[in-house]
């Protein structure tokens, strides 16, 4: 049998649809107006043109200079780049905390750095990154995202940037779930770098943003022509670094309306779920206790089922969740976040991530409300 | 029925799927993700999962992945790897099949909804006259895979559908072609899937227990060659013992592990006239007396008669009628009706 029609989409933090501004700002480039930005011509002056508008757009909202902006392929090369720029330019220890996304350590594996542990919110250990940065001695770079993808834990940046500041370490913040929902440029500010990716926050897939501030040691992982200051060589993604601008700025005019409603819809989905389902747990507030959390994430866990299983009847539904993240064969795999907070073994194999988003409704909610308790009813009983 | 196919990425189960959706049924495929290591083919790698996806598309029906690389290294890999370090001769496919297949998926097919499982095995489930069911052979007589589904029980062979079991290969691929699938002319996987063929099955175990050099000697105990790693010479083996060449061919007779030994000599050595079993399932019912017995997933069925143990079920003695080649530890031993047709139990050899 084909695919059932979606009746509620709550993978935002997988991807979220495109905003209707980003649409009417690509449009031109996906149709009549093109060029390489790079040329030295009136096709080529345009295109640098919309890029360049693009990129004081985007560093107007992520609170950088535009030559501070380097567009990338999206937010895995931008963490990439991060990490193993920063280590290239600067040889020495990296720190990241044990929660951060694949993008984000295994380049920190690759060059041979250690993990910080977290709490059992999933918010990094302040005193454990301070002994860390101690007992190394040799720190340059500590890698940290400004929110969690799995659990939505938002995590002390500029604490952390503190710390490593005053032990001559550079920051680098993964803010690719956090620039969906809070102001970059105030909860990044004390990052010298930071990675956002376009899809997240209603932009297209593709595409995203390193900013690299003045200064920071940072050497290029792509070479070829030069663009981006010699830092990401390739022909700009015009059509999709003027979507993404268009998103952002559409986001941010958004954000405060989009954050309140959200969370309130997530926060009812979270009530009806855990007044429904027996010994359900939010996995990253145990205690209830929110405020830690982006208002688009509930994360639970569910003892005595299996998130294949659950997926398998949510799809069957029409309802879009996710587990963990997922591998390239599209199989679920044990979540190294949860591992970190400690969470149980057992509570782990029922993980459920429900992310909601701008596009979230309250018919949503009310389908998730209705299934997802009957589902884990039914699992539990065909044990 | 609602019906959860395993798709491998191979051309059977490509089939299967085909025809279940043919015949009416409300088909899901499922890959299994079973090893996060190396492997040229199998359910595992990215490309057979690939493979089975892109299936799964062209037939227009969901494709789900699911995990269960925990279970796979539990009931397979690592006894595989204990086998081998007590000079056992284990069948992991047969593993995989009893815990893997037809018990966890089985068990999760079930869970969401589902009637049976089904997959591409040649093999065949016939209906008895008082309503049980037995496991048949497939019509491709080269190609049948009984063998390796002896232990599914009166229970399982009621979830479970072989729609490819009635068809020889050559059909198989002509339907597959038919239809454009695009596994049609995928060859068969070969040997067991988490062993590349790259590393081999030495180079498998090598990192995950330790060789011993062992003396070979011949049944006087004199010394006549070496070998570095007992652990990988199995009863039966000709090369490899480090035999000068020449004179009469000598097989390995016996594999002590603890001792380090390896006793080699002619082949008539090799032959006995029974084995014991183990582990013994009995899905037509106990049964005692004359059967075939295939000691082998490709070895000719031998005459042979059962000897129940009187006190445990799970264990039995095969007598065979005349001498055969010796059954290695570990090897399952597979139990046909008379006429060769249909299974009646099996067990591992002790």
């Amino acid at each position: 049998m084909p695919s059932q029609p979606v009746t509620a989409y709550l993978d935002h933090a997988a991807t979220t649809p495109l905003r209707p501004e980003a649409r009417a700002a690509m449009a031109p480039w996906l149709g009549e107006r093109f060029g390489n930005p790079s040329g030295a011509h009136g096709v080529a002056r345009a295109a640098r043109q919309a890029i360049d508008e693009a990129r004081d757009t985007i560093a107007g909202l992520l609170g950088c200079a535009p030559n501070e902006v380097v567009f990338t392929g999206g937010g895995t090369e931008a963490d990439n780049l991060a990490v193993l720029g920063t280590h290239a330019a600067r040889p020495g220890t990296v720190l990241a905390s044990a929660v951060e996304h694949h993008a984000v350590l295994e380049p920190v594996e690759l060059v041979g750095g250690s993990t910080v542990p977290v709490d059992g919110r999933g918010v990094v250990d302040l005193s454990a990154l301070s002994a860390a940065l101690k007992a190394h001695g040799d720190v340059t770079l500590v890698t940290v995202m400004t929110a969690n993808n799995e659990v939505g834990a938002v995590q002390p940046v500029a604490e952390m940037a503190r710390l490593a500041h005053k032990h001559g370490a550079a920051v680098h913040t993964d803010a690719v779930q956090a620039a969906v929902w809070l102001d970059i440029g105030t909860v990044s500010a004390s990052a010298d770098l930071v990675a956002v990716s376009s899809h997240k926050f209603g932009g297209p897939q593709g595409v995203g943003v390193l900013v690299a501030r003045k200064g920071t040691p940072l050497h290029p992982r792509q070479v070829g022509g030069g663009q981006e200051r010699e830092l990401r060589s390739g022909t700009h993604n015009v059509a999709g670094i003027v979507g993404m601008a268009a998103a952002l700025a559409a986001k941010a005019a958004a954000r405060e309306e989009e954050a309140a409603r959200v969370g309130a819809l997530r926060d009812r989905l979270a009530k009806g779920l855990l007044s429904e389902i027996p010994d359900a747990v939010e996995t990253a507030a145990p205690d209830g206790d929110r405020s830690h959390l982006l208002p688009g994430t509930l994360h639970l866990t569910i003892p005595g089922v299996e998130s294949e299983a659950l997926l398998f009847l949510l799809d069957e539904a029409g309802i879009c969740a996710s587990a963990a993240s997922a591998c390239a064969s599209g199989a679920q795999e044990a979540s190294h976040v949860l591992a970190a907070m400690g969470t149980p073994l057992a509570a782990t194999a029922g993980a459920l991530r429900l992310t909601l988003g701008w596009t979230s409704t309250d018919a949503e909610v009310d389908r998730v409300l209705d299934v997802l308790p009957a589902v884990v009813a039914r699992l539990r009983g065909a044990r | 029925m609602r019906v959860i196919v395993a798709m491998s990425g191979g051309v059977d189960s490509s089939v299967a799927a085909a025809r279940l959706i043919e015949a009416g049924h409300d088909v899901v495929g499922v890959t299994m993700k079973l090893w996060g290591g190396e492997s040229d083919t199998g359910c595992c790698s990215v490309s057979d999962v690939d493979d089975a996806r892109r299936v799964a598309q062209q037939l227009g029906i969901v494709h789900h992945v699911w995990t269960f690389t925990d279970d796979f290294q539990q009931h397979v890999v690592d006894p595989y790897v204990d086998a081998h370090r007590v000079g056992h001769t284990p069948n992991p496919c047969i593993e995989c099949n009893r815990h893997l297949k037809f018990d966890r998926m089985l068990a999760r097919a079930r869970a969401v909804g589902y009637d049976a499982v089904a997959t591409g095995h040649h093999a065949r489930i016939v209906s008895q006259p008082d309503g049980t069911r037995r496991l048949a052979r497939g019509a491709d007589a080269a190609k049948d895979q009984s063998y390796v589904l002896y232990m599914l029980g009166q229970e399982q062979l009621a979830h479970t559908l072989l729609p490819v079991g009635d068809l020889t290969k050559d059909e198989v691929r002509a339907e597959a072609d038919r239809l454009g699938l695009r596994t049609a002319s995928k060859p068969d996987s070969q040997d067991v899937c988490f062993i590349t063929s790259s590393a081999g099955r030495a180079g498998f175990l090598g990192r995950r227990l330790d060789f011993h050099p062992a003396r070979v000697v011949d049944t006087q105990g004199t010394e006549v060659g070496r070998v570095e790693a007992v652990e990988l010479v199995t009863v039966g083996q000709r090369r490899g013992l480090g035999l000068p060449g020449g004179g009469d061919s000598r097989y390995a007779v016996a594999v002590d592990v603890p001792s380090r030994t390896v006793t080699v000599g002619p082949p008539d050595l090799l032959e006995v006239s029974e084995v014991g079993l183990r582990s013994m399932v009995w899905p037509a019912g106990v049964v005692a007396g004359p059967v075939k017995a295939q000691c082998s997933a490709h070895g000719t069925p031998r005459e042979a008669v059962v000897v129940l143990d009187p006190t445990d079920s799970t264990r039995a003695r095969l007598v065979f009628e005349t001498p055969t080649r010796r059954v290695a530890t570990g090897q399952s031993v597979v139990l046909y009706t008379h006429d060769n047709t249909q299974v009646l139990a099996g067990g591992i050899a002790t």
